[in-house]
């Protein structure tokens, strides 16, 4: 049976919620997303998807996304490192078997390992209920044995997911999503049991959106960049709120478009009363001092 | 409908490629090359010169700028050719009088159409390089080993004999190989391919013939992409090359010498409100110093002697 809304979440009004502050006080928790991926060559068929736009081997778009295990992370890293900024990474953690330098590199920065499957071609789209449990638990005991930390967030590979998907992420102690975008702020998500948040991401400001689907230039990206932040920023004074920046290394970290990527991190971190934050760091907080707040407000209007 | 348990096998899950074609390697992790001159930026012009026949008919891949309009599409046919007879010649004086050298990509029926083009390519020394028998064969899964061969073989050979060039680089139609193509190309003598867009430096690509090699034909600056695909004005294509180049060039500084590959087709670049484009960005370019114009083959001569 299909529904007609996901169930995931009820109504808040946007304006008199309850207030979240952020540590130091700060409007805005800032982090940034790189999603590093691999796409598989000859990648098995999933009903629901083909994963090239080509017969395989479509060596442009394979090379395409290839470039940014190469060069483009790299690049990424060596800037965010100059703006303080850790990366929070969305991870196909087959990335971590097939280059254990870059899970090396991001270990040693102390950046968050979160999950984006195990590859960018292999989808969530028609798992059975054990096999989707299965790889939530081949995803989960991967990046405790490449990162050594315990997996807080989810972001479906290549935003595949099923109906059992929220369900199964909470019971395996995930406490973040992200593949619902439905507000600004984090909001709890109804599960059969245990407790999950939504963290907010971004479509509106990932650079796959922007861009590689949306016709904008790299200087109206960071035109756009700062103009979330500048928004952001400003209701920030009234209730706290958070900006994501998802990137893909072979998008961003492309020699043209280098420039403004450290252009927009050199603005948000020349401000002051911003927290620059990891998706758990944000998640462990919202859970700790707002989680019960949202979930009263929330109840209370439902009660009406 | 659940997946079958072989969706969750991962063959190739260990250190390295899913495949033998080449291997993992951090850009930023190699040997330090030096161009001649202690250049700082290799700049490697690509015009790529088509034949879209009148009565293609694309099947499975098609290929930007391919004809889709019911037949006889004359609007993208002559569009095309405007390319070939007006665009191409408009690059080359641009090239021509700053002294600029180019590989020139081009279907084999365009040199045995248009001889005057190939005379121009000879004149200037600019070096020939494959690009397929014409847009209406495209190197696919599906084709056969058999007949990729022979359009491999028919390409270089028409190329060769034509010019008298040894024509040892090939571009695949619309980027597009098959599994077998980089063996196919190298058995028929090829040292290069430029259709994997993924690194700014050569690589070394395995083939059932011996190593050759993938040379960056940097897509993302393409005219191709930025003009026909992302619709950008021509101030925009200056601004994202020139951005491209810029941080090469500081990249260069302590990485060694790096590449800027502009890949220019005629019916693109070659009209007369983009043309300017070009010729600024070549103008910044060389204004800036350091830059060393050459071919593909020579750039290549260049790096591997000093690996």
């Amino acid at each position: 049976m299909r529904a007609e809304d996901p169930g995931l979440y009820d109504y808040l009004p946007y304006y008199d919620r309850p207030r979240i502050t952020w540590p130091g006080d700060a409007r805005l928790a800032f982090w940034c997303a790189p999603n590093i991926e691999h796409y598989e060559l000859d990648p098995p068929v999933n009903p629901s998807r083909t994963s090239w736009p080509r017969p395989v081997p479509d060596v442009l778009h394979y090379a395409w996304r290839d470039y940014g295990n190469r060069a483009g992370i790299w690049r990424m890293m060596a800037a965010m490192d100059r703006y303080g900024v850790r990366g929070s990474i969305s991870l196909n953690v087959a990335v971590c078997d097939h280059f254990p330098d870059i899970a090396a590199a991001c270990r040693e920065r102390g950046w968050e390992f979160f999950s984006h499957g195990v590859y960018n071609t292999r989808y969530t789209y028609n798992m059975s209920e054990d096999q989707e449990r299965a790889f939530i638990e081949d995803v989960k005991t991967s990046i405790r044995k490449w990162s050594g930390q315990e997996l807080a967030g989810w972001l479906a590979p290549a935003l595949t997911l099923t109906e059992r998907t929220m369900d199964l992420l909470a019971e395996a102690g995930i406490t973040y999503t992200l593949d619902l975008f439905h507000d600004d702020q984090p909001m709890p998500v109804n599960v059969s049991r245990g407790r999950l948040i939504s963290i907010p991401y971004s479509l509106e400001i990932n650079d796959f959106t922007t861009l590689f689907q949306g016709n904008c230039t790299p200087r109206d990206y960071t035109d756009a960049i700062k103009a979330q932040f500048d928004r952001l920023y400003m209701e920030g004074g009234e209730n706290g709120q958070v900006m994501c920046l998802p990137l893909h290394p072979f998008l961003i970290g492309q020699p043209h478009r280098m420039k403004q990527f450290e252009e927009a991190l050199d603005y948000i971190t020349s401000h002051d009363k911003v927290w620059l934050a990891t998706g758990r760091e944000i998640a462990s907080h919202y859970l700790a001092h707002h989680y019960d707040a949202f979930a009263a407000a929330i109840a209370t209007g439902k009660k009406g | 409908m659940n997946l079958p348990p072989g969706y969750f096998d991962y063959p190739f899950r260990r250190p390295g490629m899913d495949h033998g074609r080449y291997a993992y390697s951090n850009l930023f992790k190699r040997k330090p090359v030096v161009w001649p001159e202690q250049a700082r930026i290799a700049l490697w012009i690509v015009p790529t010169l088509e034949f879209f026949p009148l009565d293609m008919a694309p099947k499975g891949v098609k290929p930007p700028g391919g004809l889709e309009r019911p037949y006889p599409d004359y609007w993208n046919y002559t569009l095309r050719d405007y390319g070939n007879r007006v665009g191409f010649a408009r690059i080359f004086r641009a090239l021509e009088a700053r002294g600029l050298k180019a590989s020139v990509a081009m279907s084999a029926r365009l040199a045995e159409r248009y001889p005057h083009v190939l005379h121009e390519v000879n004149r200037l020394d600019f070096e020939l390089v494959a690009h397929g028998i014409d847009m209406n064969h495209i190197h696919a899964t599906g084709i056969g080993r058999e007949v990729e061969q022979e359009w491999v073989k028919h390409s270089l050979s028409t190329l060769r004999r034509l010019s008298g060039q040894p024509v040892n680089g090939w571009y695949s139609p619309a980027h597009s190989e098959t599994h077998d193509t980089p063996d196919l190309v190298a058995a028929e003598g090829c040292d290069y391919v430029c259709d994997w867009v993924n690194d700014d430096m050569p690589y070394q690509l395995e083939t059932k013939a011996g190593p050759i090699w993938a040379m960056p034909h940097a897509y993302e600056i393409s005219d191709l992409q930025i003009f026909h695909f992302y619709k950008y004005k021509p101030a925009q294509f200056v601004e994202q090359v020139m951005d491209h180049f810029e941080l090469l060039y500081r990249e260069a500084a302590t990485s060694g010498g790096r590449i800027v590959a502009l890949s220019l087709r005629p019916w693109i670049s070659g009209v007369p409100h983009r043309i300017a484009a070009v010729e600024q960005v070549l103008d910044l370019m060389l204004r800036r110093g350091g830059v060393w114009s050459a071919t593909g083959a020579e750039i290549l001569a260049c790096w591997r002697a000093q690996q």
